[in-house]
């Protein structure tokens, strides 16, 4: 069929028209505000200077960019960030993984009912759902009494989970699970079962057949999920808001604070387009080995 | 001893009974078919030989070793899918050498083994393409190049040419006659094609619904078929209902229906008044406006009431007196037209009485 002009800017349009007002325009700004000065009062400086013959200048500095490389402070919460992110991705594929091959080798009618259930968490909001996570690990949580019970009856100190790195990490797991599991399903589900039959046929333990031809055939899926994974949960504040305490914090809780109460855009902009310039680069690389796996 | 034994193997699905009671022994070397039309438990049965599905009765024994507890992996038996499910992430070299890796087999070893049975499939320089890099025919070999790749006791092959087209299929098998001579391994061919088995096979087992109708070598399935599903089922065939009106001796008489009296050899077990079917080739009956003079001839009148030109030979369609159908196959070789019948000529149709089998209800 041949698609005229027209008709290929109509199906096309909106999509693009929506990315350069939400995505390439923002961006953009972020892209300036980091060169600018900070505003006396918070924000940002006018962008042009009266200059003292009536001349107009450009306010611009890379002092924000300075700031940041010169504090190990940042880099190292870059770090930290990147480290929680990548244990989020991986917890997610190793719970996802079975999940998506249970739900893949269900009978049809039990299939659709499973992956109803995977996506049922979207139907309450996020922050209560997070705000539950605060409940069932802080102090006076049944099961955190049961579980100090349980180590004090063998001699161990009692612990406490609230506020800590790993309060953050099941957060991220339990609220990134599903994007893994989705793009994992919809990839397993397509695999021709006379694959695994010519597999064991020729002499491959169920092992073998996992390593040999489920998984790598399954890869796909395993990149997109990861890059669905590791993202958001790279750059999220909320959950170390709520469930990090002072140790559990990230490099998106320090972005909100430097729009919102340092009131310092020019510096929150800088670490925003790092974030944003990792974030690509793990897109991009996802992109990469999914197109090199040949599938 | 037989390589392969099969006894009293059942297996049921619900209430449908895939395979029933079938037994039979497969012999080193020997190029097998099981042949018979589809839902007629021939794959069924060779996924019981591979291990994918256990036998409600019965059981199968490889070398004399009963294998029912025996898992596909392990045993000595290797399969080429209909789909030939080639694995798409691995080179074609990758995909020959899965076996050998399977089986532990020293990487330098695998190199020159995966080569050698390239070479045997005609393959030889292909090992770097991946499977969606090759024509139908190639991924057909490399199938058998892996499954053969080291040497099982016994290959068994699911309809693997029902996907490619009449030319390629005839040469390809031409070339797993070749290739079954040089390994030796014993071939077990799974088709619904009877042309196929009977180009193919050393014997030939003929199946439907679940049993074996009858096991015998191509010649004699298709010259001697035991009853009339065998000689319906197996290239095309005029059966006429007959009952026998005298036995014995070397001929006999029978009564077709609405037809007449014809001679026919004298089968065993046909007495007086048994009820059946002469089932007579279209090759061997023959028609011309007059009748060859022949004692040992039947002939009938008959109207041509169509024909069929197909090349080597013309299949002539004669409908009888009492309006019953006749096909009559006659080469194109013989000198003068390739045509020598119009429809609405009359002619007379006639066959030896030894052409045809009478086969008992």
């Amino acid at each position: 069929m041949k698609v005229s002009r027209t008709q290929r800017w109509a199906v096309g349009a909106p999509p693009l028209l929506y990315l350069l007002i939400f995505f390439a325009i923002p961006t953009l700004i972020m892209v300036v505000a980091s060169f600018r000065q900070p505003g006396e009062y918070g924000g940002l400086a006018p962008l042009f200077l009266e200059g003292e013959n009536g001349t107009w200048r450009l306010d611009v500095t890379l002092e924000s960019y300075r700031a940041v490389f010169s504090d190990t402070l940042y880099t190292g919460l870059f770090l930290k960030s990147f480290g929680y992110a990548l244990v989020t991705t991986f917890a997610c594929l190793v719970i996802a993984y079975p999940l998506a091959l249970l739900i893949a080798r269900s009978p049809a009618k039990v299939r659709d009912l499973l992956v109803l259930l995977v996506i049922l968490p979207f139907w309450s909001n996020f922050l209560i759902r997070v705000y539950a996570w605060m409940i069932i690990l802080g102090p006076q949580s049944a099961f955190i009494l049961g579980l100090n019970g349980l180590l004090g009856s063998v001699g161990l100190e009692p612990v406490e989970l609230l506020n800590t790195p790993f309060a953050v990490v099941v957060g991220l797991v339990y609220v990134h699970l599903p994007f893994m599991v989705l793009p994992l399903y919809a990839n397993l589900e397509k695999h021709d079962p006379s694959l695994l039959d010519a597999a064991q046929d020729l002499g491959a333990n169920a092992w073998q057949r996992f390593w040999r031809v489920i998984f790598p055939l399954s890869l796909p899926g395993v990149y997109a999920g990861a890059a669905l994974v590791f993202i958001p949960a790279f750059g999220i504040f909320a959950i170390p808001d709520i469930l990090g305490g002072t140790t559990g914090i990230m490099i998106g809780n320090v972005i909100k604070q430097q729009f919102l109460e340092t009131r310092d855009w020019p510096f929150g902009s800088v670490l925003s387009m790092i974030l944003t310039a990792i974030a690509v680069l793990v897109a991009g690389l996802a992109a990469w080995f999914a197109r090199r796996s040949r599938l | 001893m037989a390589l392969l034994e099969i006894k009293n193997l059942t297996r049921r699905f619900g209430s449908f009974v895939a395979v029933d009671n079938v037994s039979l022994s497969i012999n080193v070397g020997e190029f097998f078919c099981l042949l018979g039309p589809s839902g007629c438990g021939k794959t069924t049965l060779l996924r019981m030989v591979a291990g994918f599905d256990q036998p409600d009765l019965g059981g199968v024994w490889i070398d004399g070793h009963d294998v029912s507890s025996v898992a596909p992996e392990h045993r000595d038996v290797h399969t080429v899918f209909q789909s030939y499910a080639l694995f798409p992430h691995m080179s074609v070299f990758d995909n020959i050498a899965f076996p050998l890796r399977m089986a532990q087999v020293a990487a330098a070893q695998i190199r020159a083994r995966v080569d050698e049975a390239l070479e045997d499939v005609r393959l030889s320089g292909m090992s770097k393409r991946y499977p969606n890099e090759l024509s139908g025919g190639q991924r057909q070999r490399v199938a058998v190049a892996r499954a053969l790749v080291n040497r099982p006791k016994i290959l068994l092959l699911d309809e693997p040419l029902a996907a490619l087209d009449a030319k390629l299929k005839e040469q390809m098998q031409l070339e797993l006659i070749t290739l079954q001579k040089e390994v030796g391994v014993t071939f077990i061919y799974v088709t619904h094609d009877q042309q196929e088995a009977l180009a193919l096979a050393h014997r030939i087992a003929v199946m439907n619904h679940g049993r074996i109708e009858q096991l015998d070598e191509p010649s004699k399935i298709y010259n001697s078929p035991k009853n009339r599903f065998v000689a319906d089922f197996i290239g095309t065939c005029n059966l006429l209902d007959a009952s026998v009106t005298s036995a014995g001796g070397e001929r006999m008489r029978l009564e077709i229906a609405g037809l007449g009296s014809v001679s026919q050899s004298q089968s065993e077990g046909a007495s007086v008044g048994a009820k059946g079917v002469l089932a007579l080739r279209p090759e061997k009956i023959s028609i011309g406006y007059a009748v060859p003079a022949d004692a040992e001839l039947n002939h009938f009148h008959g109207k041509v009431f169509d024909f069929l030109y197909l090349g080597d030979v013309t299949l002539y369609v004669v409908e009888m007196e009492n309006g019953q159908r006749i096909e009559a196959m006659l080469p194109n070789s013989a000198p003068g037209r390739a045509k020598f019948f119009e429809p609405g000529d009359a002619v007379e149709v006639s066959w030896r009485t030894d052409a045809g089998t009478f086969l008992l209800d």
